[in-house]
């Protein structure tokens, strides 16, 4: 299936998080908003994969992990539209006997999901995890992984880091959301990130920054990172993002992060995107 | 049950620790199983990880003292197949990485081997820090996971050959101290399924891991006087051989479990469990009672601390 990631996949995307989300009164659409055209950009454009035969393995297809698994919404909506499951499934997000739980789960068998995740700072020591396999088969294939910003706060992530470099795994890109909030706050009043670039290029990783909101430069800075295969470096981008982002009352603020609109707000949300591929 | 002087032997001439017995089977497994691979952190002399590293330098992972990313890690490597075991101590094993086993391994049903070396009081002069005496209760707790504690050096060899070949996360402990090697070397070893090392009808012991041994000498010094004791070694903690249970306690009535654990949440609540549900038995357990450990010689501790062949004997008597 020939496929590619334009403006229009992303607006259906966007109706699909705030609708989901209004459905239920629950879940986190800032964050979702805010990653809509990395993830259409990854599975639309960029990975290898077979999203009508799933596997777990996903032998000599490229991967890609949600760390920050609250923002399950963007990626049910872009599993479905890429076709991994029916998008009437979408309407069962976090409703009992769903396989679209709160957060990612494997147990539900939900075909693109490989690994649970919602507890922060896990995902990108599984997805370096997943490349060493990789790189032991000897596969020409990539590893994605996807972090909040709020999320380097954990340690485990800066554990992560220095293993890759260490060790040379260099067929992973993986990508912070740097929209800078998280629940509580900004991130600079809760606990400063600093200076992000200096911090992974003092852990041996080459940063790379981009737009997050803008598919060619998300595609830019993709081959650029490829370009370096076999470099023996990993490779960060910090994608600047604004949470929220299409829908205008959402957009800056961490007051979206993780509640739903009512249906007013659905409303009006709804009136600011367009249908292009039809609601699920 | 069959006549256990088939695959154990009372008076075992070699003392081993459970760990080398670890360390010989993943060299092993470094051989027959080409998906086989193992992590450490930072503590390979002391898992006996030394020689698959030698021998499979490119299926070792040095991962440095950053135990969370090991274990999030080995998760990872499954997802195309790889059989990854985990080597560092039952503490830094368990408890420093709860939430990393919990959510990508246990929840995410991930084929990882969780081998945790030095646990318990027998780790000695390192002190409560490193004595973890929770494990089992917290290991057990997860769905999905299974947890195994062998007797000694030949039944830890067999236990991690047989999580190769089982399918879903395991925790596997074992620990640091040598003790008689009584398990003979073709002894069958099935997971959940519990093997009867002496027979009698007065009381049922259910021992795991060190004190299984310590089980079988109390089981002697109470035939000296005249009870006669069922001798059961629960190696798999989870799933737990509940028929074996209450088969034994359902002919003796009196049931009396050890463990190198905290009482709360280990195998003789397991135990407990299985009776009070399905036929309630008088019962006794030889376990820690609800505190921290402390520096001394391993079997100075198994003194203080009540953990030994006459902590049992006592305990047993108050049955009577």
């Amino acid at each position: 299936m020939s496929t590619q990631a334009t403006p229009e996949i992303c607006s259906q995307v966007r109706r699909d998080i705030v609708r989901m989300v209004h459905a239920v009164s629950s879940g986190h659409p800032g964050g979702s908003l805010g990653c809509v055209e990395l993830l259409v950009k990854l599975y639309f454009d960029e990975m290898h994969l077979d999203a009508e035969n799933f596997t777990m393995d996903g032998k000599n297809e490229d991967l890609f992990f949600l760390s920050n698994g609250h923002i399950s919404p963007v990626w049910y909506s872009v599993l479905s539209r890429r076709g991994f499951f029916p998008t009437k499934e979408l309407a069962t997000f976090r409703k009992l006997n769903s396989r679209l739980q709160g957060h990612p789960a494997t147990e539900e068998k939900l075909p693109g999901i490989r690994i649970a995740s919602g507890s922060l700072g896990q995902g990108l020591s599984v997805g370096i995890g997943a490349a060493t396999t990789k790189k032991l088969a000897g596969e020409n294939t990539w590893v994605y992984t996807l972090h909040g910003d709020g999320e380097l706060q954990e340690g485990q992530i800066w554990e992560a880091a220095m293993y890759a470099a260490h060790n040379k795994i260099d067929n992973i890109i993986s990508f912070v959301d740097c929209n800078g909030q998280q629940i509580d706050g900004s991130t600079d009043d809760v606990l400063s990130l600093t200076d992000l670039g200096a911090k992974w290029s003092a852990f041996g990783w080459r940063v790379l920054k981009c737009d997050g909101h803008d598919l060619d430069e998300l595609g830019r800075v993709i081959a650029e990172a490829k370009s370096h295969s076999g470099s023996g470096v990993p490779n960060i981008v910090l994608m600047k993002t604004e949470m929220g982002k299409g829908v205008d009352f959402m957009e800056g603020t961490h007051k979206w992060h993780g509640i739903a609109p009512n249906d007013a707000q659905l409303a009006d949300a709804l009136s600011q995107l367009e249908e292009t591929l039809g609601d699920y | 049950m069959t006549d256990s002087s088939n695959f154990i032997s009372f008076n075992p001439t070699e003392s081993k620790d459970t760990r080398s017995g670890f360390g010989a089977a993943l060299l092993e497994l470094g051989t027959t199983h080409p998906e086989v691979v193992a992590l450490c952190a930072d503590l390979t002399g002391s898992l006996k990880m030394g020689d698959f590293r030698d021998a499979h330098p490119n299926r070792f992972f040095q991962v440095g003292i950053a135990e969370a990313n090991m274990i999030s890690m080995a998760a990872g490597m499954t997802i195309g197949g790889k059989i990854p075991f985990t080597g560092t101590f039952a503490n830094f094993s368990t408890g420093r990485v709860y939430d990393q086993i919990r959510q990508s391994v246990a929840y995410s049903e991930k084929n990882v081997k969780i081998c945790a070396s030095h646990a318990g009081l027998t780790l000695g002069e390192d002190g409560a820090t490193h004595q973890i005496l929770e494990d089992i209760g917290m290991m057990k707790m997860l769905p999905n996971m299974t947890v195994i504690c062998p007797a000694d050096y030949e039944q830890t060899r067999q236990a991690t050959l047989a999580i190769a070949d089982y399918e879903g996360p395991v925790y596997l402990r074992f620990g640091r101290p040598k003790l008689p090697v009584f398990y003979k070397t073709d002894a069958p070893f099935e997971i959940g399924k519990a093997q009867k090392l002496m027979s009698g009808d007065d009381v049922t012991i259910v021992a795991t891991g060190y004190m299984v041994w310590e089980a079988i000498k109390a089981a002697q010094i109470l035939k000296e006087k005249g009870i006669n004791a069922d001798v059961i070694n629960m190696h798999t903690i989870k799933p737990l051989d509940a028929k074996a249970i209450l088969d034994s306690a359902a002919r003796t009535g009196k049931v009396v479990t050890a463990e190198e654990h905290q009482r709360l949440g280990g195998l003789g609540s397991s135990v407990a469990q299985v009776l009070a549900e399905n036929n309630p038995t008088p019962m006794r357990m030889v376990a820690v009672d609800d505190s921290f450990g402390e520096s001394g010689t391993p079997t100075q501790l198994m003194d203080k601390y009540g953990l030994n062949a006459d902590a049992i004997v006592s305990k047993t008597l108050e049955l009577f």
